[in-house]
């Protein structure tokens, strides 16, 4: 196969699934490196953290150094179990389900990052956990569990915009799995409200 | 409590004598695994699929901060509810405390792929813990295909391992899984974050899929570089023979991805299973068509020569056995090996590792024995008859 660019054998050959879409690509060694191709493995959180913590243009700490120290402004604690936000920054781990609460703010776009702007939970429900709240018609466990109706309506608002972009972006594929997704979601919020 | 084996299995000679608890290991793991059955879609590719997803109690500290009396609860609550499932005809539930298990046992499970290395050495990826630290394993036998890690880096990983490219059965099995413990106990749930999980790139979902491919055509003609660059990029993760920070050996590469928020079970199932891993099984089958094409001499020649190898080798480390198995598995698969089998083959990727050779062999070894016996049991098992 030739490379895109030019007329030499093409020895990359990369695939690219962003948003769903599928592109191609075949380039020689020369072009790839032109185009900046990207031979980054996948970032452990941790370097993920630092890296988002400290901006892009701070670079890699030398591990000779000891790290610059940030005095913090407010010292944020969990709750539920005492973790700090520095903490977590130093381990990569929370330290108790009230921690994504707690720190919601900074958490939030970090987790977008680290899932390719995904921020909103699509799938699966704990299925008994609904079924109970149902039955009780237990609203404010139910909200817990959904959230708000407001919430509830955003996320099925959000959902039915990625489907008219896949549709747009002719990804029928991935339409079909958004409109499954939907229909799944839709169910399970308004059999929420109906109840 | 573990469930009483209704027919204990009668022990080989050499055991050692009876303990008082039922053995929970001694018997039936020198046997092959069903994951490495070598059958399913895409075979000829891919070694085996797996699926695991992490899940914590409502109520309790994840295990970075709990205390250890809450650790022994939530061990105690899942493993309560899981020695209670209803499993069907044939089956039954094996527990193992890895507190208490030895070395061995604790290894024979890694290797088997039902526990991580973390598990077994009772640590978090920080570091902290330790062996004594209370967590265990449920494995539902006879298949031994689907398993529980309770108290790893989250109270619950459950996982489905099958031979194959079988993705959409594992995550079957695992859903299964997930809904009959979900009947007796609640879980850290958030309505934005979905599954509520110690490390925030597990969040979501808790959902990880990924399969094990033979990669050896890529590898030969160049273009494993390339293969994996474009997994990169394809936000996935590509790692050895044993997952996390382990060298690739043989050319046996796990995929996996990488997001788990944002887009559904189902979502996430599509574009690994029917996207992402039969694209990368049509390089590595391009790549092999062009060895067995013009440089099929020079590939015969590599793959009968690594079986030459491993007939006639006194001393094989773990690394160099790997490579030599890799090699002749390509052989099989491509019919340039008739002679040999390719369960033999399978057989012996499982059986080469530390803690499996010294089950079979049934004595404790050094380094130096092992390389030793490993060598033993290639030549017996792959020797001219
Ligand atoms: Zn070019
Ligand atoms: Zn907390």
């Amino acid at each position: 196969m030739r490379c895109e660019r030019c007329e030499r054998e093409a020895t990359i050959h990369e695939v690219i699934i962003h948003q769903g879409k599928t592109r191609e690509r075949h380039l020689c060694e020369s072009c790839a490196r032109e185009a900046g191709l990207s031979s980054d493995p996948h970032m452990p959180i941790s370097k993920l953290l630092s890296s988002f913590m400290l901006g892009p243009t701070a670079g890699p700490q030398s591990p000779g150094k000891p790290r610059p120290h940030q005095p913090a402004k407010s010292v944020v604690r969990c709750a539920g179990c005492g973790t700090t936000y520095a903490a977590f920054k130093e381990t990569g781990l929370l330290g108790c389900p009230a921690c994504y609460e707690a720190f919601s703010e900074r958490l939030s776009p970090l987790i977008e990052r680290a899932h390719e702007g995904g921020c909103h939970h699509v799938g699966k429900f704990p299925r008994r956990a609904l079924r109970d709240c149902r039955s009780l018609n237990d609203r404010d466990r139910l909200e817990v569990l959904l959230g708000s109706i407001r919430e509830r309506q955003e996320r099925l608002e959000s959902l039915r915009k990625a489907l008219a972009k896949a549709v747009r972006d002719e990804d029928y594929e991935r339409a079909a799995a958004l409109r499954d997704e939907l229909g799944r979601m839709t169910d399970l919020m308004e059999g929420a409200e109906t109840e | 409590m573990t469930e009483p084996d209704p027919k204990p299995k009668s022990h080989g000679a050499g055991d050692l004598p009876e303990p008082k608890q039922p053995p929970a290991l001694s018997s039936g793991f020198e046997r092959g695994v069903e994951w490495l059955r070598g059958a399913g879609d895409a075979s000829d590719v891919v070694l085996s699929s797996r699926v695991r997803i992490a899940r914590n109690l409502a109520g309790f500290p994840f295990m970075t901060t709990a205390e250890r009396a809450d650790r022994a609860q939530v061990l105690e609550l899942c493993k309560r509810r899981l020695m209670n499932l209803a499993l069907g005809e044939g089956r039954r539930m094996l527990w193992v405390d890895l507190h208490t298990a030895t070395p061995d046992e604790r290894d024979a499970l890694v290797e088997r792929q039902l526990i991580s290395r973390n598990h077994a050495k009772g640590k978090l990826s920080t570091g902290a813990g330790g062996q004594d630290e209370p967590r265990g394993v449920a494995v539902i036998l006879p298949e031994e295909r689907i398993s529980a890690m309770i108290n790893e880096e989250d109270h619950l990983r459950l996982q489905s391992i099958r031979s194959g490219l079988a993705l959409d059965e594992c995550l079957a099995d695992v859903d299964w899984l997930d809904d009959e413990i979900e009947k007796g106990l609640d879980f850290a749930f958030h309505p934005r974050f979905g599954y509520l999980t110690a490390c925030p790139t597990n969040v979501g979902t808790g959902l990880r899929l990924s399969v094990m491919m033979h990669l050896p055509g890529l590898k030969m003609t160049g273009e494993l570089e390339k293969a994996s660059r474009a997994a990169h990029d394809m936000g996935l993760a590509i790692r050895g023979f044993h997952g996390e920070g382990s060298e690739a050996n043989g050319e046996f590469y796990q995929v996996s991805n990488q997001t788990t928020l944002g887009k559904s079970d189902a979502m996430l199932l599509r574009e690994l299973n029917d996207e992402i891993v039969p694209r990368l099984v049509g390089y590595e089958r391009h790549a092999r068509g062009r060895l067995l094409g013009d440089r099929r001499e020079t590939t015969h020649d590599t793959v009968a020569r690594a079986l030459g190898t491993l007939r006639h080798a006194r001393l094989l480390r773990a690394a160099e056995a790997m490579e030599l198995l890799g090699l002749v598995r390509l052989g099989v698969v491509c019919g340039l090996l008739p002679e040999v089998n390719l369960d033999t083959v399978h057989g012996l990727l499982l059986a080469i590792q530390p803690a499996h050779l010294q089950r079979i062999t049934g004595r404790v070894l050094t380094p130096a024995e092992r390389r030793s016996a490993r060598a033993d049991l290639c030549r017996a098992r792959l020797g001219l008859r």
